[in-house]
């Protein structure tokens, strides 16, 4: 799977992009964002506040319930400021 | 109905002339152009940098433009939004909606501006004094946005 991180998420983890072998036990967006917030402090710091993390699969927003395959493009990001 | 998202910047007339041209149902066009201040609260601006995600800012633009035509009896619409490195008094967005009639363009180009702001994947990143800052979304544009949910 690709993961893209935009804004400040980005400079938190350091990459704008991550391409992932997704481990058999991550099956939805909530255990893939504990996944990724345990692979360095820069993730960790990343995805600390939930309340703030956005997620889209495939270019579509997806609440944390949603299901996540390894082809899929991931996009993590804060809430939109555009306008 | 179209969206563009680019770096360049647009010419208002330009775009309104093309929006309308050989068009003789439209009775009313509705414009709204969003321009960069040069102040954020009491913080000086000196410039900012749009960050967007390709791809997904045109789907979600589009999904925005789609919604005011399924709502409202639009005859044209056109969403256009700039990215990259911007300085005050540089034009941000393009909303425009024509319809037969008044009330269903004010309506939907309000809309247009109010549902992109909390939902195209769009970031602005600030230069200030003390250095790049990310702007933080706001709870009155979450406000703005909801005030056109249906219940």
């Amino acid at each position: 799977m690709k993961i893209l991180w935009f804004a400040w998420l980005r400079t938190r983890v350091g990459a704008a992009e991550e391409t992932l072998a997704k481990p058999a036990e991550v099956t939805d967006v909530a255990a893939l964002l504990d996944w990724l917030a345990a692979r360095s402090p820069g993730h960790a710091e990343a995805l600390k506040n939930r309340a703030v993390v956005r997620v889209a699969v495939n270019q579509t927003y997806v609440k944390s319930d949603h299901p996540v395959a390894d082809g899929d493009e991931i996009a993590i990001f804060p809430p939109v400021t555009g306008g | 109905m179209a969206v563009r998202v680019q770096r360049e910047d647009f010419d208002v007339g330009a775009e309104l002339a093309a929006l309308t041209r050989g068009r003789t149902d439209i009775g009313a066009l509705t414009t709204f152009v969003g321009l960069v201040r040069d102040m954020a609260g009491d913080a000086k601006i000196g410039g900012m940098t749009l960050e967007h995600y390709p791809g997904m800012t045109e789907k979600e633009l589009a999904r925005v433009e789609a919604e005011a035509n399924a709502r409202w009896p639009l005859s044209a619409s056109l969403i256009v939004h700039r990215y990259g490195r911007l300085e005050p008094g540089d034009r941000i967005v393009l909303c425009a909606a024509a319809s037969p009639h008044r009330e269903a363009s004010f309506e939907a180009c309000h809309f247009l501006i109010d549902w992109l702001k909390t939902r195209a994947p769009f970031w602005k990143l600030e230069e200030t004094d003390a250095g790049p800052q990310w702007v933080a979304a706001k709870e009155a544009d979450d406000a703005a946005a909801a005030r056109w949910s249906k219940t």
